[in-house]
């Protein structure tokens, strides 16, 4: 059978089970959107802006616990997918990003729309690829999906030259990949974890500590099994919410700069942290020196990279998360099932007591919304069921602390890179994956302006994204270090210059709701939740409400500024 | 301040195009050093070695082996530096050669045992092969001759058959 390479791309994307892209066409593509409007069952979501495409392959990705995929042209199409590459880069998401690139005879002459991406995004990939030859074609985007998916999973990026698309070739499937320099270790060493067996029986204040790779294994399964088998109490980096539900009593909350008082204090004064698909970031650390100092600290990564970067472990597991935590609770089970399910009551009833002693709260008003009230009552309202994204800043913050995430992907957020205008873009790729959620992007007035062109995205596409808008007319983030740190001095952050958002909705063929008391906070959002298609409702809150707790930038988690 | 040490790294890398920048990338986006940098093809087709040298604290290079490692393109770091190993660089260099110095000069080329491989009118060019330390010391001895101008490789090595 004769194809040309449009065909081949096409056949290798349904092949990996991917049913829905997120592209924007352009010249050194067109042959390739000629090949999709001739096929069925691969869908094309049209975005506004090539970045938004990356973000909702990104979400769509995580809400399908697949492979992403985003289609863009040559050129400026390629350069701006290189944030939500970096996003995903940091944040370990699978993608594969296809971009058009200038004929092979052309390249390196400065031609029109010509740009060296594989160069760009050398250092936030996971790997890339120049096809050189239609031959080819087949098999190197197979090994781009597999490398995506596989070990630490993280963004592939294939440039296609325009010829290579146009030329026809006798298709053959392409054979099994074995990559003879890439083989990631899933399978722990035993001997070490007979040795975290050991340390969780003696141990007097163990915590565990979930990350990003617990999700990307899907083992919350057994991260909550094994924690609720050892009465371990478990917190988690922005990445990790959701790997442990949130309702239950063994729930510490979210770690670091923003974490709960008693999330950190456990940090502070345990003596075993078994840290699973993490990999200490310094808004989790906070000062690496007083992070944990009395602690034996296992870490358990896919990534050997991940261990002894930041911070010294003394019982390093390179293996995937969901095997490792497998074994974990077999030789748990065989050794001494009892005499570990003792569990420890002193150190369960002091965290609780740094619960009671200072816990998330805020200052109620009637005269002002308070951000996290709109948040608490989404919760409520959604029965914490929703699939949240958000933007970045006290937005993605108030989010993570006061929407309780019990299951994974369920919270979808740039979490290392932080990118403004990831949220939106993000709703689009998780509904599009999971049509039966209610989706929610919790923004801000500042990130959502970063891309809000995609409502024009959501509203022809007729994905239903609803849109919570925590209006403080600030970057509120910025705004707060500046009120904390820099006496004050609002320096570009005042945002009182802004458009109307109802009508801005409106103008997009979108609802839009507005809510400026806080008695109308539960009755719009149950307005907004129960109109069908893409609805933007604007909150108007309290300006200078601030995210606690707070450890100020380099400081101990353990010395949070409180409210 | 911890101490640095000089590490030799023997890395085995897919023949792609692509390949020495990711290397290269790596090193200079997470501020790691290269000192000297050789690359050649090896026996095996499609397959190219690299000898690196690079100076650091010892819990940085393994961070450098590791994040080599994980770089799909590599396919073995070997860390040649506590084990047995030969290694040779190459260089030339170009002295002033002044009818009173000629002769210092080639007895210095002879007890180094290089060889002299261009000759003009007021200069030898020399060939060296050895280790750092032959380079350092010979290239010391000829500098109050006036060293006019010295092209160097990278250190290549590799680990002796009981040295693996």
């Amino acid at each position: 059978m004769k194809l040309n390479g449009a065909q081949i791309l096409i056949k290798m994307i349904k092949s990996e089970g991917v049913d829905t892209i997120f592209g924007y066409p352009g010249g050194a593509v067109i042959d390739i959107y000629d090949a999709l409007a001739k096929q069925n069952g691969l869908r094309h979501i049209l975005v506004r802006h090539e970045q938004g495409a990356v973000h909702a392959a990104d979400a769509y990705a995580r809400a399908n616990r697949s492979v992403g995929v985003a289609l863009v042209t040559s050129g400026p199409g390629a350069t701006n997918t290189v944030t939500g590459i970096a996003s995903a880069h940091c944040d370990s998401i699978p993608l594969v990003v296809f971009t058009g690139q200038v004929p092979t005879g052309l390249i390196g002459n400065d031609a029109f729309q010509e740009v060296d991406i594989v160069g760009i995004t050398r250092p936030c990939t996971k790997h890339n690829y120049l096809v050189k030859s239609v031959d080819k074609l087949a098999f190197i985007i197979k090994e781009a999906f597999y490398l995506a998916r596989s070990g630490r999973p993280g963004p592939v990026l294939v440039d296609l030259p325009k010829d290579i698309v146009q030329t026809f070739v006798e298709f053959e499937e392409p054979g099994e990949i074995s990559l003879k320099s890439y083989k990631p270790t899933y399978k722990p060493n035993k001997k070490q974890l007979n040795k975290v067996v050991d340390l969780i029986r003696k141990a007097e204040r163990p915590v565990i500590f979930a990350g990003g790779g617990v999700i990307l294994s899907q083992a919350s399964e057994e991260l909550t099994r094994m924690a609720r088998m050892a009465n371990i109490p478990v917190t988690a980096s922005l990445m990790g919410l959701g790997a442990f539900p949130g309702s239950d009593p063994l729930w510490l909350g979210m770690l670091g700069m923003h974490g709960t008082y008693r999330a950190n204090m456990s940090i502070g004064h345990c003596d075993l942290m078994i840290a699973a698909g993490v990999r200490f970031d310094d808004r989790v650390t906070g000062n690496i020196e007083k992070f944990a100092p009395g602690a034996t600290i296992v870490q358990i990564d896919i990534d050997p990279t991940s261990i002894h970067k930041n911070i010294e472990v003394q019982i390093p597991i390179v293996g995937d998360c969901k095997a490792t935590l497998a074994e974990i609770i077999r030789l748990m089970e065989e050794k001494d099932p009892k005499g570990i399910a003792e569990g420890k009551p002193e150190w369960l009833s002091r965290i609780r007591e740094w619960g009671n002693a200072v816990p998330l709260k805020y200052e109620q008003s009637h005269d002002v919304i308070k951000p996290q009230y709109v948040i608490e009552k989404l919760y409520e309202l959604t029965r914490g069921e929703a699939i949240i994204t958000t933007e970045v800043g006290q937005n993605q913050m108030w989010a993570a602390q006061y929407y309780h995430f019990d299951q994974p992907n369920h919270f979808i957020t740039s979490g290392g890179l932080g990118v403004m205008g990831f949220g939106l873009p993000a709703a689009i790729g998780a509904k599009a994956a999971r049509p039966d959620k209610i989706v929610v992007d919790i923004a801000g007035d500042g990130s959502i302006q970063m891309n809000i062109q995609e409502l024009m995205t959501a509203v022809e596409s007729n994905i239903d994204v609803k849109i919570v808008i925590l209006n403080n007319r600030y970057l509120g983030m910025v705004r707060q270090w500046q009120e904390f740190f820099y006496e004050k001095v609002y320096s570009s952050t005042n945002m009182e210059n802004a458009p109307d958002f109802v009508k801005l909705a409106e103008a997009y063929g979108a609802t839009g709701l507005r809510c400026t008391s806080p008695d109308q906070v539960s009755a719009v959002l149950t307005q907004g939740l129960n109109t069908k298609g893409t609805v933007v409702m604007d909150f108007t809150v309290d300006r200078e409400e601030s995210v606690y707790p707070m450890v100020p930038s380099g400081g101990s988690i353990t010395e949070m500024l409180l409210v | 301040m911890m101490k640095t040490n000089r590490y030799v790294l023997s890395i085995l890398v897919d023949d792609e195009p692509g390949v020495l920048s990711r290397i290269a990338g790596l090193f200079s986006g997470r501020g790691f050093n290269i000192d000297s940098l050789s690359v050649a093809s090896t026996a095996e087709p499609n397959v190219s070695r690299i000898t690196m040298v690079t100076k650091c604290e010892p819990q940085i290079i393994e961070q450098i082996k590791k994040q080599l490692h994980k770089l799909i393109n590599v396919i073995t770091v070997n860390d040649l530096t506590d084990k047995k190993y030969v290694q040779r660089q190459l260089a030339l260099i170009k002295v002033n050669a002044q009818p009173d110095k000629k002769a210092e000069i080639l007895r210095i080329v002879d007890i180094f045992r290089c060889k002299i491989v261009d000759v003009g009118l007021a200069h030898y060019t020399i060939e060296v092969s050895g280790d750092t330390e032959k380079h350092d010391a010979i290239i010391s001895l000829l500098k109050p001759m006036g060293i006019i101008e010295i092209a160097s490789t990278g250190a290549i090595a590799l680990a002796r058959e009981n040295g693996k």
